[in-house]
């Protein structure tokens, strides 16, 4: 417990560090939202100077990062200019979408990776063991955004699945499991992305952790009580060799809002990449800083969880902290 | 010591592929910029060795295209008039290297052009376009890394070679930056620069901006080989007969961390040659006319050339050898450098 309290510590000092160095990005740059009114010659600069003043534009530094953070305290998490509204509803919607898409990615690629881990590993150095390196390998080299575009181009060519957005227009009129289906057609594209990108580094670390533990002399020992293959390999050799893979599972949990940004804006999929692109583009600042800080979070606790999983499945370290 | 064969190898199919794009002037046919706005979104025009009637031509060739009947932006291949391919050629001037003036080109042809993988909007060569975004986008990877890398190299023995209260403050920092999602601080940065700026501006500026977002990494490796280094023997010798800090970090501490640094530099140059791509891609980068990766894949962002010029998907794939080339290159030096780090079954190496 005392070891939880600790990394959970840990990890808000960090986000309260981020937030920091956040601000202080988006607020040393050059230019603001209201920038692009000085080319209206219908707006005053009068009327200018109050905006910024009434979104605390004008405001030292300190004093605009207590009032954000009075706001995120109060759970609005400051203002968003182009939206007019305050940035957290904005932000939770899109948040909700990406989390759709890459907790789907995510429990597909590693659904596939573990059996095919495991059982190339098995086969470690013979023909199918081979011929699945030489395939994760072509994955590998093949760079994100060429995939994703490559993917895109093959289905607005083919047009098997729906391309763009999260649902038809018609979305609101289609009965429950019209809808389901519906939304499963779109997410299809992006899913296949995210997963094909993703699954040749999460095979590799299978195939390697189960590979080491097989050569162990206590698996030969097992074979030789007469343990079913499954058993063996499943109960016995994937728990000893869970140790990296709880680590990689963590970083895939850590991922889950910041690691499909490129894939949803290629596939212009409503979630929080292209909301922060957006707000780039516009300097809307707080949206930035607010969607940065939101990614930091995921990530954060991505560890948090890796490292809690490792406590209750390693006793090692269970040990190890004990006598610290 | 020798070589051993796949570091050579990996080292001979990099140095290959990078003068290709070096000697862009050379091997492109055309200029990149130059435009033929009679011929917008060209197919591809693939070579031939046998013509319509079956005779076998020793000079390859293509076929000019005309447009088909009744449509306005769908050509198919006149087999009535060839285009000869005519070698080392004399075109448009280029400067080799950046600085002989030349006029040679591997190929070109006498009166259509041959544009192997098609054009643009504007009508520029994309495979000409291809070969000079190269130098920008590559030239941008190598210049990031070697930010990155001096940086990390500071930072890392800095916080090893001192300790005490800097390497805490040092390695807190770092963990902020490692904390933060990668893509988005890079985003983050550059949104806050200015944004529409001229090409060679945009450039340094996205140099200046991958190469300080990826310090962190390098500077924990770093910092974790000054550590070990300063207690070996030699250099406790050293400091014994009164060498300055200076000397022992000039002269046995840093060599110790070049193999970490060679290493890094593998990795770090593919994934920021990438970064580069997404964000001119994005419409952050290098922007037109100047050709590079990224910004040759942005208009596949438009939905009609999309459907209708598949084409212009091409370029993405001129990625894939690099990237082959530096993940051997990473994991036969990792095998090199770092045996005694590496499992005997690194998940990360090739195959």
């Amino acid at each position: 417990m005392r070891f939880f309290f600790r990394r959970l510590r840990h990890a808000c000092f960090l986000l309260f560090g981020v937030s920091i160095l956040a601000f202080l990005f988006t607020t040393l740059a050059p230019g603001n939202y209201f920038d692009e009114m000085r080319l209206n010659p219908q707006i005053a600069p009068e009327t200018m100077a109050a905006l910024r003043a009434q979104y605390q534009l004008d405001r030292p530094l300190p004093v605009r990062y207590v009032s954000w953070m009075n706001s995120v305290l109060h759970g609005q998490m400051g203002f968003s200019f182009a939206y007019n509204s305050p940035v957290a509803p904005i932000l939770f919607v899109r948040a909700r979408n990406t989390l759709l898409l890459t907790i789907t990615a995510t429990l597909i690629a590693w659904g596939i990776a573990l059996p095919l881990g495991v059982w190339s590993a098995e086969r470690f150095g013979r023909l199918p063991d081979r011929l699945l390196s030489w395939a994760t390998a072509a994955l590998l080299v093949i760079p994100d955004l060429a995939l994703a575009l490559g993917l895109l181009v093959l289905t607005v060519r083919t047009g098997w699945f729906p391309t763009g957005s999260m649902t038809s227009l018609d979305f609101g009129s289609l009965s429950l499991g019209g809808k389901f289906r519906d939304l499963a057609l779109h997410m299809t594209l992006p899913v296949a992305a995210l997963v094909l990108s993703g699954l040749p580094l999460l095979i590799r670390h299978v195939r390697a952790a189960v590979a080491e533990v097989l050569d162990a002399p206590f698996m030969l020992a097992a074979r030789g009580h007469g343990i079913p293959r499954r058993t063996l390999l499943y109960r016995y050799a994937l728990r000893v060799a869970a140790n990296p893979l709880i680590s990689l599972f963590g970083f895939s949990i850590g991922a889950l809002l910041s690691g499909s940004l490129l894939v949803e804006v290629v596939m212009s999929w409503p979630g929080l990449g292209p909301l922060l692109l957006e707000s780039i583009l516009s300097r809307d600042l707080y949206v930035v800083i607010d969607g940065v800080l939101f990614s930091t979070m995921f990530l954060v606790s991505g560890n948090l969880i890796a490292d809690i999983l490792l406590y209750w499945a390693d006793p090692r370290i269970r040990t190890e902290s004990a006598a610290r | 010591m020798t070589m051993r064969r796949p570091l050579a190898k990996w080292l001979v199919i990099l140095g290959v592929l990078h003068a290709i794009v070096v000697c862009a002037g050379f091997f492109a046919p055309y200029d990149p910029i130059e435009q033929d706005r009679k011929n917008p979104y060209l197919p591809p025009m693939p070579l031939h060795l046998l013509d319509a009637q079956g005779h076998l031509h020793l000079r390859p060739f293509a076929y000019a295209l005309k447009l088909r009947e009744g449509t306005f932006d769908q050509y198919e291949q006149d087999t009535s008039q060839s285009v000869p391919m005519k070698f080392f050629r004399s075109g448009a001037g280029y400067r080799l290297l950046g600085f002989l003036p030349s006029r040679i080109h591997l190929f070109g042809s006498e009166d259509a052009r041959i544009c192997l993988l098609g054009t643009d909007a504007y009508g520029r060569d994309q495979f000409s376009r291809l070969l000079y975004g190269g130098q920008i986008s590559l030239l941008a990877g190598l210049l990031g890394a070697g930010c990155t890398l001096s940086i990390g190299l500071c930072v890392g023995a800095a916080a090893g070679y001192f300790g005490g209260w800097r390497d805490d403050a040092l390695m807190r920092v770092a963990e902020l930056f490692l904390a933060l999602p990668w893509l988005y601080l890079l985003f983050a940065l550059r949104a806050f620069l200015p944004l529409s700026v001229s090409p060679l501006k945009a450039f340094f500026l996205i140099v200046a901006v991958i190469g300080a977002v990826g310090w962190a990494r390098p500077a924990r490796l770093v910092r974790g080989v000054v550590l070990s280094a300063k207690e070996r023997d030699f250099v406790r010798a050293a400091r014994g007969f009164g060498a300055t800090d200076s000397y022992l970090l000039r002269r046995h501490i840093l060599p110790e961390t070049s193999s970490v640094l060679l290493t890094q530099a593998a990795i770090l140059i593919p994934q920021y040659v990438l970064a580069e791509m997404t964000l001119s891609f994005l419409g952050l980068g290098v922007p037109e006319p100047a050709p590079s990766w990224g910004n040759l894949l942005s208009n596949l962002q438009q939905y009609s050339v999309l459907v209708s010029y598949w084409w212009m998907y091409l370029p993405a794939l001129a990625m894939v050898p690099f990237f082959l080339g530096y993940l051997g290159l990473a994991s036969s030096l990792q095998e090199r450098l770092e045996p005694y780090k590496i499992e005997r079954r690194s998940p990360g190496s090739l195959a």
